[in-house]
């Protein structure tokens, strides 16, 4: 009779061929093209144009993008645990039309500040509670989110105010000098700081790790006893004050509050997001892939001014075709690792 | 004992997946939770380690009653689990596997290098030396397992579950997964193992619980049970009784060219390489415990897994079979085992369902007339006795012996050369199941070829002309069918060799 | 009665009554209909007339639900229907001329059409996820929208193209008929073939759809197809009635209140069983809320509000384990007191 202590020993010997062999780390290959991308992109700017290399153009990508770094390290968290937030856009909208509003009927900066921040930290509770609780997709609960925020801007006020406030135009015209006409403004140093937090707390926290966790097997990491509940409806809540903080930014960048502002923000965001190599179906990718991602999409549209004859329609395009290529490079790196 | 669970209950919407059972574990002891797929084991492990809540009964731990919320307070309360299926997480590391949810850290944040030197260091109690900074797909299935072991362990819990966790591993790494389990049981943990594989239970367990069909059977010291005694404990046969079946050899149809051969057929992971021929109007049945390998065999033969080795001729003319389609136009047809998930589309009607397969090899564009499709399926309900006889009715409000028939009906429209059936029975009652069989019989001796899986020896015997035992995700011996067989005959190749 | 409120449409109908009968409280003639020139007018007529494009696009997404997919990419092919339709008439030596505008519609159609096969390859054969997938024709789409109108506003002056839009036959507004035979022939396709049920099928289980001998790819191509054909046909209608191509405005958002309207008509989100006259129901829902809000005096914008209440309680609807949570409470509660 043959031996049947051994289980078959064709299965796991042959599936295991690659195995106790290190394999290069894949997850990297996505965030190096797009720093391949970006070092190109710039090169070929410096080489075309006059005055591209000055330091001032690369600085003001920084300036010009500062609230869509903000929103899309949000939604970086948000993109790591395997969901999508719709409404960030929206938020945007809502926070700078409730801020100005508030502003405008003489309310004190100190108050308004952390109130309108508050506003967009809830919603993304509430949308995070409706997905955790009631296993609702992500993407029909932020987009309520999105409709809720965006309609209560309206209903506030349907033209755009604007902000007049001491305290405002001061952090709006707040500059970090460097050399004669070289500065970053105050919204930079936030955003930079956020980008800072956003890659320490994923880095070095156990709720950074979680959120690793969640998006690589979620069902794993609630069998291997982690908060995934818990960590789901931080990291909405966490967009959520992301995007409002953002649409303070984009208050100061703008002195205005306006219902219409950030439409199709949520769209830059989610697009700033992969192109910096973070896998849409989550679980890999890192805060500094977005940071190289927001400045890829503000570099476009550099390129683009300083070419003149361009429109300003290419950058859609631009962004769509390099939304395909990371979408497909992710489908090969994730096939092959498999 | 370090843990008692009395009574206890677990209903899922139409099935009582647990029924009142009980269950004990001793500190130092390895105990053996044997059962077929189905029979509830894995539903009692869910419940043990918080993923399902309990509808009765009750949970003692340490003499305290518990109860759990969620994986993370039976985790705390000091049970830790290996799944079957490697339950961790693919994208992070394998140090960050052992230690996720209780990273060491220093003010909030993580000490990494810490955390690699400890994971080192677990890894290498199980002769382990892997780059644990590395993620941890990039590992074969066998050395994950071994970190999901390595996780479990390092929690240094009262009781230690391990689910299947053999299956993906080889010879040396299950010594050494047995050595550790010894190592555990002198510190007197309690260990609940499971295996399919009968032989490392009999080697490592001091004492098993059987389970069948969601009740208890009894809790037996493996001295006591020989491995015979157990395979009928599990199939749920007395041996006895086993020996009563009558035998109702039918006449071997005229041989000649047979229908489908397969040569040196197999799948990595899934089943070995093996041979087996098919002729019009016979019956083969497929014997083995569930798990050995039978739908895996089956699935080759649909083209629903593609094979990675050996050869398929149909019709003495090679044919390659990359998608249950292809099959499908040379005449073969597969009801499967999971009838909810594989079977029906729950949503659609009894008369959609039945139709489904002949509308797929149709094309859309030529839809079967509702005329035709009316006939074909009052015949087959009428035929079959499916109830209600509603053809409007979903089919996912029918009993499971009513699903089955439908999905039988499905195929057997299409008037296939081959039916592939697998469990066809399990789950419906008494009468269905004699249906099913007399129509299986009447299906061959109206020529079609059929290839019967059922885990059900009488009924295999009652039904083939020849048997095809699989054991281990192998073929180990094909019988053909006449007085020298019997269930025992049967059984004893299933269990391993071992006469009781 | 209880098979009355149990009936799917039973819901939808319910709101769609409630608001027209809303409308009465509001307007005095919002339900004359009157015929002017040999045109109907009212606002009933209205209703339909400008259902029409939400119509076509609802129908194209209920079948992409169907299989369990989304497509978000329905704006932007109207966009790019109806600007390449305005660019193409706008260089005809004879815009008047009908075989030439019949042409040129006919050129957009099948320029969409190649957009559908994009989508449907992205998502059948590459495997993305659909909403990635479409995700990148959203982004892209405007974009080549705009290149192609230059980013002007095409105004463009055809009779023959008006007619599409705003013209009347036998006094009914043409954009309805081409609606009407729109749902006509996707009530044909899908009950009178085979296709619906193989759709339903795919939708409400892949692996059993597979093992039942389906062909699912090339299903799921021709819906994203379909969709793509359905909203070239709508950005058409859409452009003809405002005489020009407005690539921003065009299908702004709709592919939004296109899920909307098919979720309201009862298809589930997951796929599966799908209803075209719940779709169209949705859709008129939609339109009529709309309409309504104009000729009530309250903001457009609330209508976005409640769209957000609607969303949130259709989706809690259909939740399961948001009524086994409210419910179960209950049945729970019945077993304990037992």
């Amino acid at each position: 009779m043959i031996d049947t202590t051994t289980p078959p020993t064709a299965g796991p010997k042959t599936r295991g061929s690659g195995r106790r062999i290190y394999r290069p780390n894949t997850r990297h290959i996505p965030v190096l093209a797009t720093l391949a991308l970006l070092i190109v992109m710039y090169s070929v700017g410096v080489y075309n144009y006059d005055g591209f290399g000055d330091t001032q153009v690369i600085l003001n990508v920084f300036v010009d993008n500062a609230f869509l770094l903000v929103v899309a390290v949000g939604m970086t968290f948000v993109i790591l645990t395997g969901g999508i937030d719709l409404s960030v856009g929206a938020v945007i909208a809502l926070t700078t039309t409730v801020a100005a509003t508030l502003l405008a009927a003489g309310w004190p900066p100190g108050v308004v500040l952390p109130l309108v921040l508050l506003i967009g930290t809830v919603i993304g509770l509430g949308m995070g509670s409706i997905i955790h609780f009631f296993k609702v997709e992500p993407f029909i609960a932020t987009l309520a989110g999105m409709f809720l925020a965006r309609g209560l801007s309206l209903l506030i006020n349907r033209n755009s105010i604007p902000i007049t406030d001491d305290f405002w135009t001061r952090m709006a015209q707040m500059r970090f000098r460097f050399d004669q006409g070289v500065f970053i403004s105050l919204n930079v140093v936030i955003a930079l700081i956020v980008v800072l937090i956003a890659a320490l707390v994923l880095a070095w926290t156990r709720f950074g790790r979680n959120v690793y966790a969640i998006g690589g097997n979620a069902d794993s990491a609630l069998l291997m006893g982690l908060p995934v509940g818990r960590t789901r409806i931080a990291v909405y809540t966490l967009s959520g004050f992301c995007a409002s903080l953002g649409g303070v930014l984009y208050s100061f960048y703008t002195s205005s509050g306006y219902s219409l502002h950030g439409q199709g923000l949520e769209l830059d965001a989610i697009a700033a997001v992969v192109i910096g190599g973070v896998l849409l179906t989550g679980g890999s990718g890192y805060v500094l892939g977005t940071l190289l991602g927001v400045l890829v999409l503000g570099l476009i549209q550099t390129i683009i001014t300083f070419q003149g004859d361009l429109n300003s329609w290419w950058t859609r395009i631009v962004v769509g075709i390099l939304l395909f290529a990371f979408i497909v490079l992710q489908r090969l790196v994730t096939r092959k690792a498999r | 004992m370090v843990l008692q669970m009395t009574g206890i209950k677990k209903v899922f919407p139409g099935v009582v997946a647990l029924d009142g059972v009980d269950f004990r574990l001793a500190p130092g002891e390895i105990h053996a939770l044997m059962g077929e797929n189905g029979a509830g084991k894995s539903t009692l492990i869910k419940v043990l380690t918080g993923v399902y809540d309990i509808d009765g009964g009750e949970i003692e731990l340490g003499g305290e009653k518990v109860r759990f919320t969620g994986p993370l307070q039976a985790q705390q309360a000091g049970i830790s689990t290996v799944y079957q299926e490697v339950n961790l997480c693919p994208n992070l590391s394998v140090a960050e596997n052992i230690y996720i949810g209780r990273e060491p850290r220093r003010f909030g944040r993580i000490q990494w290098s810490e955390m690699r030197k400890r994971a080192k260091r677990s890894l290498a109690r199980l002769d382990l030396d892997i780059d644990v900074s590395a993620q941890l797909d990039s590992f074969s299935l066998a050395i994950q397992q071994m970190v999901a072991i390595a996780r479990a362990v390092d929690l240094q819990a009262k009781v230690l579950i391990l689910d299947e966790p053999t299956s993906s591993l080889d010879k040396d790494e299950v010594d050494q997964l047995f050595a550790i389990m010894h190592r555990l049981k002198d510190q007197n943990t309690a260990i609940l193992f499971v295996s399919h594989f009968l032989d490392q239970v009999y080697e490592i367990a001091d004492r098993m619980t059987v389970l069948r069909n969601g009740k208890l059977i009894g809790e037996y010291r493996t001295a006591d049970l020989p491995q015979m005694q157990l395979v009928s404990k599990m199939i749920g046969k007395e041996l006895e009784a086993l020996e009563k079946i009558e035998e109702q050899t039918r006449e071997v149809p005229v041989r000649g060219e047979p229908l489908i051969r397969a040569t040196n057929l197999g799948r990595t992971g899934a089943i070995a390489p093996f041979d087996l021929t098919i002729h019009a109007g016979e019956v083969v049945g497929l014997a083995g415990l569930l798990g050995s390998g039978r739908t895996e065999l089956a699935r080759l033969l649909f083209g629903a897994d593609r094979p990675d080795s050996g050869e398929l001729t149909i019709d003495g003319k090679p044919a390659r079979l990359s998608s249950p389609r292809d099959a499908m136009t040379k005449g073969i047809a597969f009801s499967s085992e999971n009838r909810r998930t594989e079977g029906i589309i729950g949503e659609l009607t009894v008369r959609e369902n039945i139709i489904l397969a002949m509308q797929a090899e149709r094309g859309w564009t030529r839809p079967i007339p509702r005329r035709r499709q009316d006939e074909l399926v009052d015949r087959y309900v009428k035929a079959l006795q499916i109830r209600p006889a509603d053809p409007e009715r979903l089919v996912r409000d029918l009993s499971g012996g009513n699903q089955q028939k439908v999905l039988l009906a499905r195929w057997l429209i299409t008037e296939p050369r081959l039916l592939i059936i697998d469990e066809p029975t399990r789950g419906i009652d008494v009468g269905a199941k004699a249906e099913i069989q007399r129509l299986v019989a009447q299906l061959a001796d109206g020529g079609m070829a059929v290839l019967f899986v059922s885990a059900e020896l009488e009924e295999v015997l009652r039904l083939s002309h020849k048997i095809e035992v699989l054991r281990d995700r192998r073929l180990v011996e094909e019988l053909t069918n006449g007085d020298d067989v019997d269930a025992d005959r049967i059984m004893q190749t299933i269990a391993g060799g071992v006469t009781p | 009665m209880t098979n009355l409120i149990r009936h799917r449409l039973f819901w939808p109908i319910a709101v769609l009554v409630v608001l027209l009968a809303s409308n009465l409280v509001f307007s005095d003639n919002f339900f004359t209909i009157t015929l002017q020139d040999g045109h109907l007018y009212g606002s009933l007529i209205d209703v339909l007339r400008r259902s029409a494009p939400l119509v076509l696009v609802a129908l194209g997404m209920t079948l992409v639900i169907a299989t369990g997919g989304i497509d978000l990419s329905v704006g932007s092919v109207m966009a790019i229907s109806g600007a390449l339709a305005c660019l193409l008439i706008g260089d005809l030596s004879n815009p008047d001329s009908t075989t030439k505008v019949l042409l040129v519609v006919g050129a957009a159609i099948v320029l969409c059409l190649v957009f559908g096969l994009w989508n449907g390859f992205l998502v059948a054969v590459l495997g993305i996820q659909p909403i990635i997938a479409t995700l990148i024709l959203m982004v892209a789409g405007r974009g080549v929208a705009q290149l192609i109108t230059g980013g002007q506003i095409l105004n463009v002056h055809s009779s023959p193209y008006r007619v599409i839009g705003a013209g009347y036959f036998l006094s009914v507004p043409v954009s309805f008929l081409i609606a009407a035979a729109a749902v006509a022939l996707t009530v044909a396709l899908t009950r009178r073939t085979a296709l619906g049920l193989l759709l339903e099928s795919v939708g409400g289980s892949p692996t059993a759809s597979r093992l039942a001998g389906i062909r699912a790819r090339r299903i799921t191509i021709m819906v994203y197809v379909f969709a793509a054909a359905f909203a070239g046909v709508a950005g058409l209608i859409y452009s003809s009635d405002v005489s020009s191509a407005d690539s921003n405005a065009a299908g702004n958002l709709i592919e939004l209140n296109a899920i909307l309207a098919v979720v309201l008509g009862g298809t589930a989100l997951t796929g599966g069983r799908f209803s075209i006259a719940g779709s169209v129901l949705g859709a008129v829902i939609i339109t009529t809320l709309d309409i309504t809000a104009v000729s009530v005096g309250v903001p457009v914008e609330t209508t976005l509000l409640f769209k957000a209440v609607v969303v949130i309680i259709l989706c809690l609807a259909q939740s399961a384990t948001f009524r086994a949570k409210v419910f179960g409470r209950f049945a729970a509660k019945r077993t304990v007191t037992a």
